[in-house]
């Protein structure tokens, strides 16, 4: 028997307990496979369970297993390190039938997927205020510095109100207060040791895409006033530095310290 | 031809101590308290990350204990290669945080594109040795170093099988020079669901290559016929009948490094240093395998 049945065997317990298998007492193989078949499936249900907590909370645990147990048959981890597992997780809820009385739910797994790969991403010293304002100061032309992100800094744009959902299962606000029908973009980012969950104001989630993407200040800012007339850059500025989303700024061909 | 690795006991940077798992929920504690244990082990692959946490803790952890490496996904047992950037990743933790032990397990996790995220069986043949014996190779000679292999717990065995566990481990520590990571818990695991002779296992497995013994809970189960199936469930205490293995293993081998492993059902650190404790005052006590109410079979 090669290792690739042995491997079906084991995501798919329809399939027959493979041939050349024993038990020293003579005993069905089967239940015995049973014990690598569970391992398998509830060891990545408890990786999936652990990155999505939130998500568990809203459907409740007996669910969510459920849920998983076919996600991690249909999406075994590609990787050997499971903090890198679940990037399919949030579409395979939006495609998941008996969740959808739940609408929001997909939304809310991107943004607890962002939350680990921001409490894993790199490390990097905050740009501080005074190197901006000395970059801000320079006579340069400010419309084409560049703000680079933290490499733990990501947007999760939703329809819903994701932010106080999440935030309300951390025990800030109450559930029956939230219309979840409002919009909410979320920024998420590592500060020091504490990954962040902060909702941005109008026209921000496009003005952080934009850094991204290499857009110089002026572009990101008229991006984001295209989109929300209300955009107010100092304050999204304040906000991004206040909460070591940024690390540099820099113009093409130089660097501020 | 043998391939000359050095024959240094993996375990030398060990101390003769008993020490724990770093768990995620203990980093802080540990820092702060800094118990008074021998040493600290993680899993290799839950620090293959780029930063933030998990590096902060163990940097400043490892400033103040030896650390043991043991790795979960490097799939020894594959009939594939052996994931070359895999090594890499390793070998990256290697330089990083000099640890003094690295240990993998006698087992497979992965085929293909899939990672299984369990320790999978292989058959004990003439083919898995040669390709087990080859990939031990590899890893010491990409890693520079002697490397640990851990028995498994198992809960089938192979028709092809031609040779028993023990033998097989054996072969692959003669012909790699690998040292042994003897899991009692696993030899009382696999013993009870394979109707052998746990202490006769243990008197043919070449002791003087053991640098590092695993402790570690199990959970009972059955098999068809109603047989006791046990669990390798690292997710209670240590069982007495594994306390009983433990003594009459150090009755041969002397004090040796040994951990205490949780990784479910995490209790509390102070809970985890208190069996840890236990562990050391038995490898402290004055030799006396009768104590511990077990016989040697014939050896």
């Amino acid at each position: 028997m090669t290792q690739a049945t042995f491997a079906a065997a084991l995501l798919t317990p329809d399939l027959p307990c493979p041939a050349g298998l024993r038990a020293w007492n003579g005993s069905d193989p089967t239940a015995r496979l049973a014990v690598y078949r569970n391992n398998v499936v509830s060891s990545l249900i408890g990786a999936v369970a652990h990155t999505f907590p939130v998500t568990q909370e809203l459907v409740g645990e007996a669910f969510f297993r459920a849920m998983a147990s076919v996600f991690v048959r249909q999406h075994p981890p590609r990787s050997r390190v499971l903090a890198h597992y679940g990037a399919e997780f949030a579409d395979f809820v939006d495609g998941f039938e008996p969740a959808r009385a739940v609408p929001y739910l997909a939304d809310v797994a991107r943004l607890e997927r962002a939350r680990v790969l921001a409490h894993h991403a790199s490390d990097a010293d905050p740009l501080t205020a005074e190197t901006l304002g000395v970059a801000m100061s320079s006579g340069e032309d400010l419309g084409a510095l560049q703000l680079v992100c933290h490499p733990s800094t990501s947007v999760v744009l939703s329809g819903y109100a994701i932010v106080s959902v999440w935030a309300a299962h951390q025990g800030d606000g109450d559930l029956s207060d939230i219309d979840p029908a409002v919009p909410e973009s979320a920024l998420v980012v590592r500060l020091g040791l504490d990954v962040l969950v902060l909702r941005l104001p109008p026209g921000a989630a496009r003005f952080v895409i934009a850094l991204q993407t290499g857009a110089g200040l002026a572009d990101a800012s008229a991006l984001a006033a295209g989109e929300a007339a209300d955009f107010e850059l100092p304050k999204v500025l304040a906000l991004l530095l206040g909460h070591g989303a940024l690390i540099s700024v820099q113009l093409p061909g130089s660097h501020f310290q | 031809m043998l391939p000359a690795v050095p024959k240094v006991r993996s375990g030398a940077g060990l101390p003769a101590r008993s020490g724990v798992g770093l768990k995620p929920e203990h980093f802080r504690d540990a820092l702060e308290t800094r118990p008074d244990i021998g040493f600290f082990e993680v899993h290799a692959e839950n620090y293959m990350v780029d930063g933030g946490p998990f590096h902060h803790f163990l940097g400043r952890i490892r400033e103040h204990y030896p650390l043991s490496l043991h790795g979960v996904g490097l799939s020894i047992g594959a009939e594939g290669p052996l994931d070359e950037g895999h090594l890499d990743r390793l070998d990256a933790l290697m330089k990083r945080y000099q640890p003094a032990s690295f240990s993998e397990h006698l087992a497979w996790s992965s085929h293909g594109e899939v990672f299984f995220n369990d320790l999978l069986p292989v058959p004990y043949d003439r083919a898995t040795l040669y390709r087990v014996c080859d990939h031990v190779d590899r890893v010491q000679e990409r890693l520079r170093r002697q490397m640990l292999l851990e028995n498994p717990s198992t809960y089938l065995e192979f028709e092809a099988s031609t040779m028993d566990e023990a033998a097989f481990l054996t072969e692959v520590i003669r012909r790699t020079g690998c040292g042994l990571l003897l899991d009692v818990n696993n030899v009382h695991v696999s013993c009870v669901n394979h109707g052998r002779d746990a202490l006769a296992y243990i008197s043919s497995l070449p002791l003087d290559a053991v640098g590092e013994i695993h402790l570690a809970g199990f959970a009972t189960d059955r098999d068809a016929v109603g047989a006791p199936l046990l669990i390798d469930s690292h997710g209670a205490p240590v069982d007495e009948a594994v306390w009983s293995l433990y003594a009459a293993v150090l009755a041969r081998t002397g004090p040796t490094p040994t951990l205490l492993e949780r990784d479910n059902d995490v209790p509390s650190l102070a809970t985890l240093l208190a069996e840890a404790q236990r562990a050391e005052d038995l490898m402290l006590a004055p030799s006396e395998p009768e104590r511990c109410g077990i016989a040697w079979g014939g050896s």
